[in-house]
């Protein structure tokens, strides 16, 4: 087992290298500088020049790239161009945000998803079953700003229940200490705060986890109606099992396998998805402030925090590699 | 019902996070060693006052330095004029200068010298002494910056301004400061400036606390090599004069200021300000009617009227902004004037104002405002005439007209162009009327737009303008025809040395003559189409009953009024 994430971990050096070295050349190779950015109106050809010069983007491109990966090596990510702050800090303050909004967005995928699918498959060809293929197809082609945008319109503007945007209400003085803000709250026990956070997460976590959901509810479905004629099933079931054991530990165990798959595909698509649902809902974390960084070609940012989600999403890929031994003995053996 | 579906996802997802949470804890607790809050409630109404007295603001970014020596944004601005003060201030309402911490001054004849008598007993709000020897120290800081500090994207106002640091005196205007006495000053320029006291305005200008600039290394910003760091200074000690200190920046979420308890002017009623980061201008829009926040700033033209029929207020600034057609000569058709005039004549102002701009927006004659010095009230105008540009554009010999490219940004919102898709496809439109076929050329604003028009000769007519930041006439024409640019494509020698010889000129009256026949010489070259001055307006929730709307933005919330 450790020799296997031994060489996956290994496997993702050269990976991340190769990442690099596009990376750096594709944020290069777009048009307008940093420079222009932030001058706006004010940039003339002078200016762009000048801080071209001051902040070394006029150096041949190898030497900037070298520049670039030695710094990387010494675990300095540079300095944000938009915000003059580390890109490392941005990053670590930000992060915390997306990964609370990913993991409702996520419950709310799984924990409605899969019941749905199982008896929808359960139920093949009655109601239940019509209606979750019906949703599920609405839930993938609504457009998940449009979707963000719905929900923030009645729950937050009509009916006043849900907060309309931010993490927190700006009103409540909350102290942070790992820019987890439910956590936080629970952690100073300013239980109001946990609260008034995790309201904050409701809405766009709905919106974000729409698409996954529908996604889950398919592939449950079609693999549960896969398993559930299997061969093996029609043997437990001759050969008297009890039919909570049949559905818990035959169907439902070896149905789990793809969903695992897709769940684990959704998380790194969750965080693209978060682009969209932070901006719509003025959510602090790292899908907006990448968007801020593609407008201002923030180069710095875009390098490192393209390399922090290739990083995540392999290690991701690592742990739905990995729990597939915990569910499928048969990985285990190979 | 969304009750209970609250309620039972939350029991979910807090399942799921206790192993999560245990580790967390664990961790949270070693670093911190003991956690303990810290908070405190904002009560809102205290004692006697019976108003909320904490004022949330949305603002659309964050600021991008607390320093504003090292900032030029809108949003930096913003949160420096609750904290800081100038030597020179505005006049409510207006863009003229007018007595802060300076009470008064004098400038020399020759214009190189001025001297300033300093407001008594002011304090900066770590307890220093503002006197004549601080205001020295911010100019000579100034003038000593290096390398990177001297950067456009960092100190943009001074190197634009005063033209030179001390490692290169030969271009600078600033000279030296001499402190005579503690509330005397005398600050002496190399060159006569005529715009040094309007300047000085400028939040960029603004007094800070030397002791607070040197504990926390205010010009330590050149980190690493790629982009400047903010220093400790402006990420989190801001120390000016101003009605409000600076509590705390929750970067992305919020930043917090409370009134300073020994300000020597007049508190108003708003103890805390909230200024809440909400990028997207229609969630902007959506926090005001939910109630989360008090007020937010350039608001669009299609939600003024809904939003003041639901109730709330709209507070229009007086234009300060110009709004322009660009016409590249790098184009063939468009070096020729006859055309260029036939342009002008094909274009009706009134009626695209009406339809795609603010209220409050005027019809632009010219390229300043009218408040700005050496407003023309005779400059030569194009009326609306469609007949004389066919004529024209036949002379010219283009008799069934021409075709070009319209180059407009798309996806952003200026304060003198709230909804450019708009002002394009109205100007197609009465183009077209005179036969010329426009080619659409939309483009993202950053960097693509920016870039295509004020870095390549690659575009034909274009959308772009300026929002002024003090009363200075060469802030607007000498930014747009003070030398040979890439965006308007002509060499203009004898327009390039008016603009020039008017910059040098120290007697303001003498300038303002000055500026009145440059802008004479534009309209009658016709370089680009002056067509207006838009106003951009703020909304406020009911209980926001007056805000001190100011055409150069100077708005200090000690002027807010509260009813409840």
């Amino acid at each position: 087992m450790l020799r296997v994430i031994g060489k996956r971990i290994a496997l993702l050096i050269p990976t991340l290298f190769g990442l690099s070295i596009l990376l750096f050349l594709w944020v290069r190779s777009l048009p307008g500088g940093p420079a222009t950015a932030l001058l706006g109106e004010k940039a003339t050809p002078e200016a762009i020049a000048r801080v071209n010069e001051l902040y070394g983007f006029d150096r041949p491109l190898l030497t900037q790239y070298l520049t670039y990966v030695g710094r990387l090596l010494q675990g300095d990510f540079g300095v944000s161009i938009n915000t003059g702050r580390p890109v490392l800090e941005e990053f670590a303050t930000r992060f915390p945000a997306t990964l609370e909004l990913t993991v409702v967005a996520l419950v709310f995928a799984i924990g409605v998803g899969v019941p749905l699918g199982y008896f929808a498959a359960r139920y093949y060809g009655r109601f239940l079953d019509h209606s979750s293929v019906v949703l599920s197809l609405i839930g993938i082609t609504v457009p998940v700003f449009f979707l963000a945008f719905i929900l923030k319109y009645i729950f937050a503007i009509q009916w006043g229940i849900l907060p309309p945007d931010g993490r927190q209400d700006a009103r409540i003085d909350a102290t942070h200490y790992t820019q987890f803000y439910v956590l936080d709250g629970i952690l100073t026990g300013e239980y109001d705060a946990a609260w008034d956070a995790f309201l904050h997460l409701i809405l766009p976590g709905l919106a974000l986890g729409t698409i996954p959901l529908a996604i889950i509810v398919r592939i449950t479905r079609a693999s549960v109606l896969e398993v559930q004629n299997a061969d093996y099933v029609r043997t437990a079931r001759a050969k008297g099992l009890m039919e909570r054991t049949i559905r818990g530990s035959f169907i439902l165990r070896n149905a789990m396998l793809p969903v695992v798959t897709t769940i684990g595909l959704q998380l790194g698509l969750l965080i693209s998805g978060a682009v969209l649902t932070e901006t719509v809902f003025a959510f602090n974390g790292i899908g907006r402030f990448l968007r801020d960084a593609i407008f201002g070609l923030d180069y710095p940012v875009l390098q490192g925090f393209i390399i922090f989600i290739a990083i995540l999403y392999a290690l991701i890929n690592l742990i739905v590699d990995l729990s597939y031994s915990v569910i499928d003995p048969r990985v285990r053996v190979q | 019902m969304s009750n209970r579906g609250t309620s039972v996802r939350g029991t979910g997802f807090a399942r799921k996070r206790a192993v999560l949470t245990a580790g967390f804890s664990v961790a949270a607790l070693l670093l911190t060693g003991c956690v303990q809050s810290e908070r405190e409630e904002n009560t809102g109404a205290e004692g006697e006052s019976a108003v909320d007295s904490t004022f949330v603001f949305a603002a659309s970014s964050d600021p991008k330095s607390l320093d504003p020596a090292f900032a030029s944004d809108g949003e930096s601005f913003r949160v420096s004029r609750q904290i800081f003060e100038g030597l020179v201030g505005v006049e409510p309402g207006t863009a003229d200068p007018a007595p802060l911490l300076a009470e008064s001054w004098e400038t020399a004849e020759d214009g190189l010298s001025t001297v300033f008598q300093l407001k008594e007993g002011v304090t900066f709000h770590d307890g220093t002494p503002f006197d004549a020897e601080a205001v020295c120290f911010n100019f000579d800081r100034w003038y000593n910056w290096t390398g990177i500090q001297q950067a456009e994207t960092t100190s943009y106002y001074y190197g634009s301004l005063f033209r030179g640091f001390a490692d290169s005196p030969e271009n600078a205007v600033y000279e030296s400061c001499e402190a005579n006495g503690d509330n005397e000053v005398t600050i002496n320029l190399a060159k006569p400036f005529a715009g040094f006291i309007a300047a000085l305005s400028l939040p960029a200008f603004a007094m800070q606390s030397p002791t607070a600039l040197e504990e926390f290394a205010a010009d330590e910003i050149g980190g690493t090599a790629e982009a400047p760091s903010l220093s400790e200074y402006a990420l989190g000690h801001p120390v000016g004069t101003g009605p409000f200190k600076f509590d705390s920046w929750d970067v992305g979420q919020q930043l917090e200021i409370s009134i300073y308890d020994d300000y020597w002017g007049d508190k108003g009623q708003i103890t805390n300000t909230i200024f809440r980061i909400i990028d997207d201008p229609q969630a902007r829009r959506q926090a005001l009617e939910a109630g989360d926040i008090d007020g937010y700033d350039l608001v669009a033209p299609a939600d003024t009227q809904s939003l003041k029929d639901a109730g709330y207020n709209i507070t229009p600034r007086d234009p300060f902004t110009i709004l322009y057609l660009g016409m590249n000569q790098a184009i063939p058709e468009l070096a020729d004037p006859q055309v260029r005039e036939a342009i002008a004549h094909a274009i009706d102002k009134e009626a695209l104002v009406a339809q795609t701009l603010p209220e409050g927006t005027e019809v632009a004659t010219q390229f300043i405002p009218e408040v700005v010095d050496g407003y023309n009230e005779d400059v030569t105008t194009y009326e609306y005439d469609p007949e004389r540009a066919k004529e024209l554009l036949a002379e010219a010999g283009y008799p069934d007209g021409f075709e070009v490219t319209f180059n407009y940004p798309t996806n952003v919102s200026r304060p003198y162009m709230p909804t450019p898709e708009q002002v394009f496809t109205n100007l197609q439109a009465q183009l077209s009327e005179v036969g010329i076929t426009v080619k659409p050329a939309p483009a993202a604003w950053s960097p693509d737009y920016l870039n295509q028009v004020q870095g390549t000769p690659d575009h034909g007519l274009h959308l772009l303008g300026w929002t002024g930041d003090y009363n200075d006439t060469d802030n607007f024409i000498g930014v747009f025809f003070g030398q040979e640019k890439l965006e308007f494509g002509f060499d203009n020698p004898e327009l390039f040395a008016a603009l020039d010889e008017a910059r040098g000129v120290s007697d303001r009256e003498q300038q303002t003559e000055l500026y009145k026949d440059i802008n004479e010489q534009i309209a009658e070259y016709n370089p680009a189409i002056p067509l207006a001055h838009p106003a951009p307006s703020l909304a406020f929730a009911p209980r926001v009953t007056s805000y001190p709307a100011s055409p150069v933005n100077d708005e200090v919330f000690t002027d807010i009024e509260l009813s409840e």
